[in-house]
């Protein structure tokens, strides 16, 4: 019984983890990339107007920084259940 | 040595190369064959994932659609690289856990039912087939203007090529050969880039020199690329979007859903020897992809504003854009004009007659711009430049040393080649693993498996090449429609397969269907039944676009939601799945105990 509460808490873990970063990842792509981009226009970032440069360079770097904080937290999630790989 | 000798020669090394490689890494079994034996380090798959997935559309054709929309063509750039976060958290560590070769075998097993793989063979095959058509236009491209053929005869040695380079293969040698071909591939993108950035903002790396200023003025290189192309009636390149705003953000969420349910970069994750190494391997491609996606916007920018400096003086000078010795004169266009002329994807027709070439929007709706065309004479646009050609080009426009043009040339072919390899391999699997192993010859020997795989190769590629020559646009336009097909069929059933522990076969198989065909309803009214020309059929369903406007390479994401919506209303009046399938998928989420990929069904 025990077990099970365990396995059922890690999958809880697991998507709590996924829904924060997917509400970034939203945030920077759908968000400042295209909804919001005019508003951010506004904004320059060097020679950028920053709506633009979401949408063509500012989320590329978030989604790689969110894959690699997602591999990290994901094995510390495993180990803390103890379900990760030997 | 001349610009033709430089390129066989480079174009010849590479080839070389990459069938050293293939030869080297040939396939022992068919764990080799189908997931190179499941050891490949995540680094390395990382790159190679990067190659199978930048394909000769996002080589040869992104920056060019990206030059042509401005900031709409954004939606390439977050749509192809977003979709890695979906991947890396949704899919592809479960998958690597389930560990069997294909994709329609996670579904027909998780679904329990034959008809559920095979019905996953078939979403499988249409999307990779629309996807190596693009492929085929794009090899084409590539072929024509540094074999100095016809695009057709193009295409017809670019199929003979990957039928070769692909039946060699097995994923073994293909893992490796990509990984060459990457390093080609992203040498050829960015030297031309820096080289190009250096000379018109003074900045080595192309992702700050977009946002730098523009090299002899004070003025920044987005805003005096803006001003010229306003100037000249067309969209403001930093603001224009994609249709409306709508259809941007549903276009972009069928590239990023897209891009998670295509097989053939799903099975790159098998080769991998843990559930670990799968998570951090999606986040390596995507640094390698992002070294091409980042420096993308800025060679469509810049060579947008240097194709318009190359035709009007006064783009660098300053002044009058109209003034009659402005226009550059024809007969003192520069050489790579004449060369790309004779692929017939460049065109100049001199419409006013006065021996200059005026390049403008004449459909413009700027009525500014238009009169000032009008008062200086102007009949018509008098240059075409076909999307495709602008990153091969480019080198060219901005008169770089003849061994970047050639390294392009090679560049432009390793993209082409390494995608349609990985495709043909998902496509021959699907074959020869799923159906005809799977279901209608269970006892059939490893060699025949094999053997039924080739000739699923050769089918796949007869079909994609006819259709490349009667192309249903360009190459990243196509492509895009195999992203919305992937993304309304396969993307959801695997994702349901994993995160609702009570979907059932028939939900499953019900909602794949009807994703796949409302997609292919909606593409097929658009561009013709099987992208057959005069068979499109928009009077039925009233016109072009009449989703909320969407277009048919934005689909996909609408496709999905239909795919979900029927999964679960079948689901909830069907019987839930049996016991041992909620065990299995329990077993699927947790990473303990992953072992090697098999194919034992």
């Amino acid at each position: 019984m025990k077990e099970d509460k365990s396995s059922h808490a890690y999958w809880k873990a697991t998507l709590g983890l996924l829904t924060k970063i997917l509400i970034v990842w939203f945030a920077v792509s759908f968000g400042a990339g295209i909804l919001f981009a005019d508003m951010l226009n506004n904004i320059k970032l060097g020679g950028y107007p920053l709506g633009f440069w979401f949408a063509h360079q500012g989320s590329i770097y978030i989604f790689i920084v969110l894959i690699f904080y997602y591999a990290k937290k994901m094995g510390d999630i495993d180990r803390q259940f103890d379900v990760h790989e030997d | 040595m001349d610009l033709q000798t430089t390129i066989y020669i480079v174009v010849g090394l590479s080839f070389a190369l990459y069938i050293g490689i293939a030869m080297w890494a040939r396939a022992g079994s068919t764990s080799e064959f189908y997931a190179a034996g499941g050891s490949v380090h995540p680094i390395t798959n990382g790159m190679a994932t990067a190659a199978d997935w930048m394909s000769a559309a996002s080589f040869i054709s992104m920056a060019g659609l990206i030059a042509n929309m401005g900031y709409g063509g954004g939606l390439f750039l977050m749509g192809w690289t977003g979709g890695y976060v979906l991947l890396a958290m949704l899919l592809a560590p479960y998958l690597r856990k389930f560990g069997k070769f294909t994709v329609p075998q996670f579904i027909g097993d998780r679904f329990y039912s034959k008809s559920a793989s095979t019905i996953a063979v078939i979403c499988l095959l249409t999307a990779s087939t629309t996807y190596i058509i693009g492929q085929m236009t794009g090899v084409g491209v590539a072929f024509s203007r540094f074999l100095n053929v016809s695009s057709d005869t193009g295409i017809y040695i670019g199929q003979a090529i990957v039928f070769l380079y692909a039946v060699f293969g097995g994923m073994k040698g293909i893992t490796y050969t990509q990984v060459a071909q990457y390093i080609v591939l992203i040498f050829a993108y960015t030297i031309p880039a820096v080289f190009i950035s250096l000379q018109l903002t003074d900045n080595f790396l192309p992702q700050i020199g977009l946002g730098g200023t523009f090299s002899g003025t004070d003025m920044t290189l987005l805003a005096k690329l803006d001003s010229v192309v306003t100037d000249l009636g067309f969209g403001k390149y930093t603001t224009t979007t994609a249709g409306s705003t709508l259809n941007m953000f549903v276009y972009t969420m069928s590239l990023m859903i897209g891009t998670a349910g295509l097989p053939h970069v799903i099975m790159r994750f098998f080769t991998v020897p843990s559930v670990k190494d799968a998570r951090s391997s999606a986040g390596w491609a995507l640094i390698f992809i992002a070294i091409l996606y980042t420096t993308a916007p800025a060679v469509a920018a810049m060579a947008k504003l240097n194709l318009h400096a190359t035709v009007n003086t006064a783009v660098k000078a300053g002044g009058d854009l109209y003034a009659p010795e402005a226009s550059i004169k024809a007969e003192a266009r520069p050489d790579w004009m004449k060369r790309w002329e004779k692929t017939g994807l460049l065109k100049f027709e001199d419409k006013n007659g006065d021996g200059r070439i005026q390049y403008y929007n004449d459909k413009t709706k700027n009525e500014v711009a238009k009169g000032k065309a009008e008062a200086a004479g102007w009949k018509g646009n008098e240059l075409t430049v076909n999307a495709d050609i602008i990153v091969m080009a480019n080198p060219e426009i901005a008169l770089l040393p003849n061994w970047v043009i050639a390294l392009v040339a090679a560049g432009g072919l390793a993209a082409a080649l390494s995608t349609a390899a990985g495709l043909l391999m998902a496509i021959s699997s699907a074959v020869s693993h799923d159906l005809v192993k799977g279901v209608f010859a269970p006892n059939i020997s490893e060699k025949n498996e094999l053997l039924a795989g080739k000739i699923a190769m050769a089918v796949a590629i007869v079909i994609s090449g006819y259709l490349g020559l009667n192309p249903p646009g360009f190459a990243a336009g196509t492509v895009a429609l195999a992203f919305g097909i992937a993304a309304s069929s396969l993307f959801p059933a695997i994702m349901m397969g994993i995160f609702s522990k009570k979907m059932n076969k028939e939900g499953a198989m019900a909602g794949m269907l009807a994703g796949l065909f409302v997609t292919l309803f909606y593409v097929f009214a658009h561009k013709g039944i099987f992208f057959i020309k005069g068979t499109e059929f928009l009077g039925l369903i009233g016109g072009a676009n009449p989703f909320f406007g969407i277009t048919p390479e934005a689909f996909g994401a609408i496709g999905a939601l239909v795919n979900f919506a029927v999964a679960f209303l079948v689901d909830k009046f069907t019987k839930e799945p049996p016991e041992h399938i909620q065990h299995m998928v329990e077993a699927v989420r947790i990473p303990r105990g992953s072992k090697m990929v098999d194919g034992a069904h």
